[in-house]
């Protein structure tokens, strides 16, 4: 569906307009839209924050585990650590791609519709 | 002209060797303020519309706006307090930086797109779409304002210190003249740049930091072969404490009593909480997402912030052991306890203490770090002046009757109120703690902000009432839960100097009944429970409303669009 976008004088908060709000609410195509978000962000919220919760844990009462030496110098903890920015760079490369692929398309087809139907 | 300056400073140096990198970090110094201005003084011709000022035009590229994100979080208190504490407690300085960066991902996954969809230039825009705006508005605004007051308090408080360790300042008269400088900068960078100057000062900040962080790391690395282990061993030793490697030396201490070691670790633990929740809740953080044309820019400038702060964090980690292999506990403790100057005496041990390479690396990084503290506190006073005229004048008092020339008119006196304020209240608070203060905001903003902005963009039934509850009676208990900590009063008693470690340092004066340093533990659950419990007790629900919030918010449509020029 192509319809043009952007319109010169952008509605403000608040504005009368004619959208049906509720109806595109209960609308399967908008249901598919927000399940696409709610599916990924949700429980990738909920992993990294226990995985978070789990390192400060570890630091706070499991020292034994942390001062295990890997390799030299280099102990469980400090990977630990470093695994933490490492699962941080990975999520968020995750997650673009995610909404790129799936997200994206689903709502610019839904946004053109609707700001084409209230032009 | 930088050419110039080095030969300079180098003449300096030769004459005066004790003084040489002092004349040539005011140099450095006073070549980054005129590029800015020159920035600002650029800016401010397209400074036309309350779009411009308050939101860049919203037209910033996603790389731009995050390395301004970068810019604006990167304050002195995470270059200068993570790299001082992890050169003298080693290990434990690593929580901060994990915090700080893993906080990211809450504003990636359920914030930043979202917000840039359904908000205009506040924090306020969110939270009061569906709800009545008056009461709504005047919470978002208090919150903000006393959030970024805060924050700003830490910045130029951190600014005083700076400026007499590394300038030889000692009296107060100067630290003084200081803090007033830096309020002044900053009032400037906001009322003539806007939001379009403050975020190129920004972006130039973040470079600069990187750069110099970057030059640091390797210099580090390569003493020790760009092995990490051995950069480690030898941190280890030289700092003379075995359990410099493993967590333990700062928080969560084991002590010989049972309860003080159960309070030592849930501080950690509480600590850990308000720094990852913190990040999505802080107001100047979040008019970052404005500055973009659309969310899916917003998403990418996230990302791009995430890659900068996380290299910027790992940097600091080099650059904090690198200190303590390479300098001596006393000599950083004797010129801060809390270790702030670590990173400018790294610099200046790694181009040879007394050598003229030395002063030009001490005065390079510590005009990085006045730098650094200019860039944050223009973004909190933006922050502030916004709220205060978008939120409270506009919407709160005038009720939504005003023009946009008249709005940007009250955001420009805002700021000079604002910045006054905040030099008026950092000259007397200069004998309080940094990382105390900046620990505060992130403890508040994740209690008495987060839960009213994720409840209002994922809960149907969130209404008003909901909303005001959760920011007064998340802000409330953070609040007093401080008030009555050992942060001030009834801190550990000095057993040489006999004061408590408190804001009020007489050890008689002890009215602290919650035994934790940072609240965050209990006073984010209590802003949640708040915010739901609020919600749950009125009737109002507006469903048309939250239709059209959750559509725009997840689809974009009829967004704010970007200036055209």
């Amino acid at each position: 569906m192509v319809v043009p976008v952007g319109t010169t004088n952008s509605p403000m908060l608040g504005d009368p307009t004619q959208v049906e709000w509720e109806e595109i609410q209960r609308s399967s195509e908008f249901l598919r839209l927000r399940k696409a978000l709610r599916s990924f962000i949700f429980p990738m919220t909920a992993a990294f924050l226990a995985w978070y919760l789990l390192y400060v844990l570890c630091a706070a009462y499991a020292r034994g585990f942390m001062n295990v030496k890997v390799f030299g110098n280099v102990t469980l903890g400090l990977l630990f650590g470093l695994l933490q920015f490492a699962s941080t760079f990975v999520i968020a490369i995750l997650y673009a791609r995610y909404a790129n692929r799936k997200f994206d398309p689903l709502a610019d087809e839904l946004r053109n519709k609707i700001e084409g139907e209230t032009r | 002209m930088t050419a110039g300056t080095m030969t300079l400073a180098a003449e300096a140096a030769a004459a005066a060797p004790d003084t040489s990198h002092q004349t040539l970090t005011v140099i450095l110094f006073a070549v980054f303020v005129a590029i800015t201005l020159g920035i600002t003084l650029r800016a401010s011709r397209q400074n036309r519309t309350a779009a411009d000022f308050y939101a860049g035009g919203r037209s910033f590229k996603g790389w731009q706006n995050g390395l301004a994100i970068g810019g604006d979080y990167m304050s002195a208190a995470s270059f200068l307090g993570i790299a001082g504490l992890i050169s003298l407690y080693g290990y434990d300085g690593f929580l901060y930086s994990i915090g700080f960066l893993v906080a990211w991902l809450v504003a990636l996954l359920l914030v930043a797109e979202l917000m840039r969809n359904t908000g205009k230039y506040t924090m306020a825009d969110v939270l009061s779409f569906r709800m009545r705006q008056r009461p709504v508005r005047t919470a978002a605004s208090i919150s903000t304002v006393v959030v970024s007051i805060f924050y700003l308090l830490a910045q130029m408080v951190g600014a005083g210190t700076l400026v007499a360790l590394l300038l030889g300042i000692t009296s107060p008269g100067a630290k003084n003249m200081v803090i007033a400088g830096v309020g002044l900068l900053m009032i400037i960078y906001v009322v003539f740049g806007g939001m379009k100057g403050t975020t190129w000062v920004q972006i130039v900040k973040a470079v600069m930091l990187i750069t110099g962080a970057a030059v640091m790391t390797f210099w580090v690395l390569g003493k020790y072969g760009f092995n990490l282990s051995s950069l480690l061993g030898a941190a280890r030793d030289n700092s003379g404490k075995p359990g410099f490697l493993e967590p333990g030396l700062y928080y969560g201490k084991e002590n010989a009593s049972v309860w003080k070691t159960l309070v030592s670790k849930l501080d950690f633990v509480s600590l850990g909480l308000a720094l990852v929740l913190g990040t999505a809740g802080l107001p100047h953080i979040l008019i970052r997402f404005y500055t973009v044309p659309d969310s899916k820019t917003a998403r990418k400038s996230v990302n791009w912030a995430i890659a900068i702060i996380g290299v910027f964090y790992l940097m600091t980690l080099v650059i904090g052991f690198g200190a303590a292999a390479l300098l001596n506990q006393k000599d950083i403790t004797d010129r801060n306890p809390a270790g702030n100057t670590a990173a400018p005496q790294l610099a200046e041990a790694l181009g040879g203490a007394g050598t003229n390479l030395g002063a030009v690396m001490l005065a390079v990084i510590a005009a990085v770090a006045f730098a650094t503290i200019l860039a944050v506190v223009a973004g909190l006073a933006l922050a502030s002046s916004s709220s205060l005229a978008h939120d409270l004048y506009a919407n709160v008092i005038r009720k939504g009757k005003t023009t946009d020339a008249e709005e940007v008119r009250v955001g420009r006196i805002s700021a000079v109120v604002i910045g006054a304020v905040s030099v008026a209240l950092a000259i007397p608070a200069q004998s309080l703690n940094v990382a105390f203060l900046v620990a505060l905001a992130f403890a508040i903003a994740a209690s008495a902000n987060l839960p009213s902005i994720l409840l209002s963009l994922f809960w149907k039934r969130f209404n008003t009432r909901g909303a005001t509850w959760g920011i007064y009676g998340g802000l409330g208990s953070a609040l007093v839960l401080l008030v009555f900590s050992p942060n001030v009063s009834g801190g550990v008693v000095n057993a040489t100097t006999g004061k408590a470690a408190s804001l009020i340092s007489n050890p008689a004066v002890d009215f602290a009944w919650f035994p934790l340093s940072n609240p965050g533990l209990v006073s984010i659950p209590l802003g949640f429970l708040f915010a739901i419990v609020g919600a749950l007790t009125s009737k109002e629900n507006d469903k048309a409303k939250w239709a059209e919030m959750e559509v725009r918010s997840l689809t974009g449509a009829h967004a704010e669009k970007a200036a055209k020029h």
